[in-house]
């Protein structure tokens, strides 16, 4: 289940990536749902789950983008590990802590992004940083919008049925 | 529960060398050789000196002290090799010696005149006081007592009796009891040889002091003993001076080197008695 669950989730956010990118790239702007996918599934399932979707989730990324083959991989690895480290070892079950993780996890993969294209490529390090704080708050508002709807969407419906169901027991 | 410290780290690290690998693999260096085979090259190569240097070591180690133990066996055995080539070295002398020996032995005997047996001696002086040595020819050989014996040297002494089937003793010309008719080969001066127990240890007697006789003179058996044929050779003059009677005292160095005798002549013509001409000459 957990497995197709991650598979779904990296299958998807490629998916939505590849299909939105247009719209909402608009030059340096530009969403990561893998990211947001990867730090969701660390968080939801811890470190050895986060590490395997980071790994599967940037290689497929590397090969669908025509690059180097690996460096989106090590990278989504990394902050797929240590967030799934991270929320084993800390509480980050409410709104303000994950938002943190995913801006943090945002920046980080880009400063190790960046960083191993630099060493590996040969080419200077350059990384904008405005860009990378809007991109990490886009992926933060994604990430927090993706657990409010997965966790409260459930419970919200049901909760629905149920006065729906009580409302109509009181009237008939 | 989870066991973060030891399955996850193992996959973590795991997934992060695969992909290290992976970008390795399609990365090139400055030098245009892929980083994979670099890092493999520059890795294996130090697996490889580690490799080479723990098996220089072992093999150092077992050279200088493992093998030192197959050193020593060696080295007992070639002590043991060069004792045996010392030995035999000393045996092939003795037989070069001994051919040389011999041959002068041959010659000696195809020089003569007379028919000769060679012998070999096989026993020394049973005695200190008597000169005397055994050889392997006896009378199955035709060996009779006074039958001389003569070596490339010179006279060695005669047959002695009793004479065995295959041994026979001989007596010295420098034993006390031996003598033998000799004469000067310069100047003929005729007299008597006759061993003593001096340095040298032969002497001449019954030369007169009229006869020109100096050192260094070839003295030779002079064959009126009936016994040694004339001719041979016996010494040389080494003191010569005039004696208070009427003959001269003379001291003789015979030529044969009695205290390395190994092989010898055995003269198988029958011992005479000196005839009366020959005793006046």
């Amino acid at each position: 289940m957990k497995t197709a669950v991650v598979l779904l989730a990296i299958v998807a956010s490629l998916a939505l990536q590849t299909t939105l990118s247009g719209i909402l790239a608009g030059g340096a702007i530009a969403v990561n749902l893998v990211l947001v996918a990867v730090v969701y599934l660390a968080l939801s399932y811890g470190a050895v789950t986060g590490l395997l979707a980071g790994m599967i989730g940037g290689l497929a990324q590397d090969a669908l983008a025509g690059g180097i083959v690996g460096i989106g991989g090590m990278t989504k690895t990394l902050i797929g590990f240590f967030v799934g480290v991270l929320g084993s070892q800390f509480n980050l079950s409410t709104t303000v802590p994950r938002l943190v993780m995913f801006v943090a996890a945002t920046v980080v993969h880009q400063v190790v992004f960046e960083g191993l294209h630099a060493m590996i490529g040969g080419q200077p390090f350059v990384m904008q940083l405005s860009a990378t704080l809007i991109q990490a708050l886009a992926n933060g508002l994604i990430g927090i919008v993706a657990f409010f709807v997965v966790e409260q969407g459930p419970g919200t419906l049901q909760r629905r049925r149920m006065q729906r169901s009580s409302l109509s027991k009181r009237r008939f | 529960m989870l066991d973060i410290r030891k399955r996850t780290g193992w996959i973590f690290f795991s997934a992060m060398l695969a992909q290290i690998l992976l970008v390795s693999a399609q990365v090139q260096t400055k030098t245009g050789v892929r980083a994979l085979n670099a890092v493999t090259f520059e890795v294996f190569s130090r697996v490889e000196y580690g490799t080479a240097s723990f098996v220089k070591g072992g093999q150092g180690f077992w050279g200088n002290y493992i093998g030192l133990r197959g050193v020593k066996a060696e080295n007992d055995a070639l002590r043991r090799r060069v004792a045996e080539l010392e030995v035999q070295l000393q045996q092939e002398h003795a037989l070069a010696a001994r051919s040389q020996r011999l041959q002068a032995l041959m010659d000696l005997k195809s020089q003569a005149t007379v028919p000769m047996l060679a012998a070999e001696v096989i026993a020394g002086n049973p005695d200190p006081v008597m000169r005397t040595i055994t050889i392997d020819r006896g009378s199955a050989d035709g060996v009779q007592p006074d039958m001389a014996v003569i070596a490339p040297g010179g006279v060695v002494g005669r047959i002695i009796g009793p004479v065995a089937q295959h041994a026979a003793r001989v007596q010295l010309l420098i034993d006390r009891n031996a003598a033998a008719g000799a004469l000067t080969d310069r100047t003929r001066a005729g007299g008597m040889v006759v061993g003593a127990e001096a340095n040298p240890p032969l002497r001449m007697e019954l030369v007169s002091n009229l006869a020109d006789v100096k050192p260094g003179d070839l003295v030779v058996a002079s064959g009126v003993d009936g016994i040694y044929p004339k001719g041979y050779s016996i010494g040389r003059v080494e003191h010569a001076e005039r004696g208070s009677g009427l003959y001269l005292t003379l001291q003789v160095r015979p030529g044969v080197d009695f205290s390395s005798l190994e092989e010898v002549l055995v003269v198988l013509t029958p011992a005479r008695p000196a005839t009366p001409d020959e005793a006046i000459k």
